[in-house]
C-alpha cells in the first residue's frame, strides 16, 4: 500500500519541500490549516504540519492518534523549533509511564 | 469494600470461584502485558527523542540556507520554478503491530528519481539546489520520526488503558470477589450450625 505524503505550513517553509515532491498545501493560520487537514486527511496518509500551526490545533489532532493512519506530525518551520515536538513527546511519556526518563537532567 | 449483591448459595459460591479465579488469571496477564509495554515504549522513545533533535537540527538548517538562497532570485521566478516538482514521493505504508497495537510502517518508495530538480539550472542558484537536495535526503528521516512518533504517541494511549484496566481488577474486582465469597461462605456456614443447633434442641425434647 503506498500514501502520499503532503505538508501544510506558511508559503516560505514548504518550497523546498515541493521541489523535493512532498504535495504542498499553504496556510497562512491555524484555521486555514485545520479545513486543510479536514479534505486532505482521507486521501494522504502522511502530513507534516509546522509547529505554529500544530500547536493551537493539537486538541484537534489527538483524534488521528486512534488509528493508524493518517499519520500526522509536527516539524520546525523556517523559524526554528518551537519546542513543541518535545512537548508532545513529553505528554505522552508522562501519560504512560507517570515519571521523566528523557528529560529529568 | 461492597459485596455484591448475590443470594447466598452454593451455587452462587460456586459461580463467584470461578469468576475470582478468571480475574486472577487476567489480572496477571495483564499486568505482564502493561510491563512488557513499558519496556518497548521506553526503547522507542528514546530513539523517538534522539531522532527529534536530529531532524529538527537538521531541518531548520535546510530551511534557513534555502531562504537564503531563495532571496537571490525574484520571488515570482523562484515561485514558478518550483511550482511543477518532477518528482513525486511516496511512501510505502505498512502496519505493524507492537503488543497488539497497530501502529503504521513508512519506508519511501520513490517512483522515478531522475536528477531530481523541477527547475532548469540559470533559473536559480546552486545553494537553492544544494538545498533542495538535502531536504530530499532529510524525507526518509521525517517518515522515520513521523512513524515512531506515532508509535509512541498509540502506545501511551494503549499504556493508560490498560493501566485503567489492570487497576479496576485489582482493586474494585478482586476484593469485591474475594469479600462476597467471604460473606456467602460464612452465611453457609451459620446456617449449617443453625440446622445443627436446631436438631439437638429437637432431639433433647423428645
Amino acid at each position: 500500500m503506498t500514501g502520499k505524503i503532503a505538508i501544510i505550513g506558511d508559503g516560505d517553509s514548504i518550497t523546498v519541500f515541493k521541489a523535493a515532491g512532498v504535495a504542498t498545501f499553504a496556510a497562512e493560520n491555524e484555521i486555514k490549516a485545520k479545513e486543510i487537514l479536514r479534505k486532505i486527511a482521507k486521501e494522504y496518509k502522511i502530513i507534516f504540519l509546522t509547529e505554529e500551526l500544530a500547536r493551537p490545533l493539537s486538541t484537534f489532532l489527538k483524534r488521528f492518534d486512534e488509528e493508524p493512519y493518517p499519520v500526522v506530525l509536527g516539524i520546525p518551520s523556517g523559524s526554528g523549533s518551537t519546542g513543541y515536538g518535545t512537548e508532545c513527546l513529553k505528554n505522552a511519556m508522562e501519560r504512560a509511564l507517570g515519571v521523566d526518563i528523557l528529560f529529568n537532567d | 469494600m461492597a459485596r455484591l449483591n448475590v443470594n447466598p448459595t452454593r451455587m452462587e459460591l460456586k459461580k463467584l470461584k470461578a469468576r475470582l479465579d478468571t480475574a486472577v488469571r487476567g489480572h496477571k496477564l495483564l499486568k505482564d502485558k502493561s510491563d512488557e509495554m513499558i519496556r518497548r515504549f521506553s526503547v522507542i522513545l528514546k530513539e523517538n527523542k534522539l531522532l527529534r533533535d536530529e531532524v529538527e537540527r537538521e531541518l531548520a538548517d535546510t530551511l534557513k540556507q534555502f531562504s537564503v538562497a531563495r532571496s537571490v532570485t525574484p520571488s515570482y521566478q523562484a515561485e514558478t520554478a518550483f511550482a511543477m516538482p518532477s518528482v513525486a514521493i511516496k511512501a510505502d505504508c505498512e502496519v505493524r503491530s507492537i503488543m497488539g497495537v497497530e501502529v503504521p510502517k513508512l519506508s519511501v518508495s520513490t517512483d522515478k528519481r531522475s536528477d531530481g530538480l523541477p527547475y532548469a539550472y540559470p533559473e536559480i542558484t546552486s545553494e537553492a539546489d544544494h538545498s533542495v537536495e538535502r531536504a530530499a535526503a532529510l524525507i526518509p528521516r521525517l517518515l522515520r520520526l513521523a512513524e515512531v512518533e506515532k508509535a509512541v504517541r498509540m502506545l501511551a494511549e494503549e499504556i493508560e488503558r490498560n493501566k485503567r484496566r489492570v487497576n479496576a481488577l485489582e482493586y474494585v474486582m478482586i476484593p469485591q470477589l474475594e469479600e462476597t465469597i467471604k460473606y456467602i461462605k460464612s452465611k453457609l456456614d451459620e446456617n449449617e450450625r443453625a440446622a445443627v443447633i436446631r436438631l439437638m434442641k429437637v432431639k433433647n425434647k423428645a
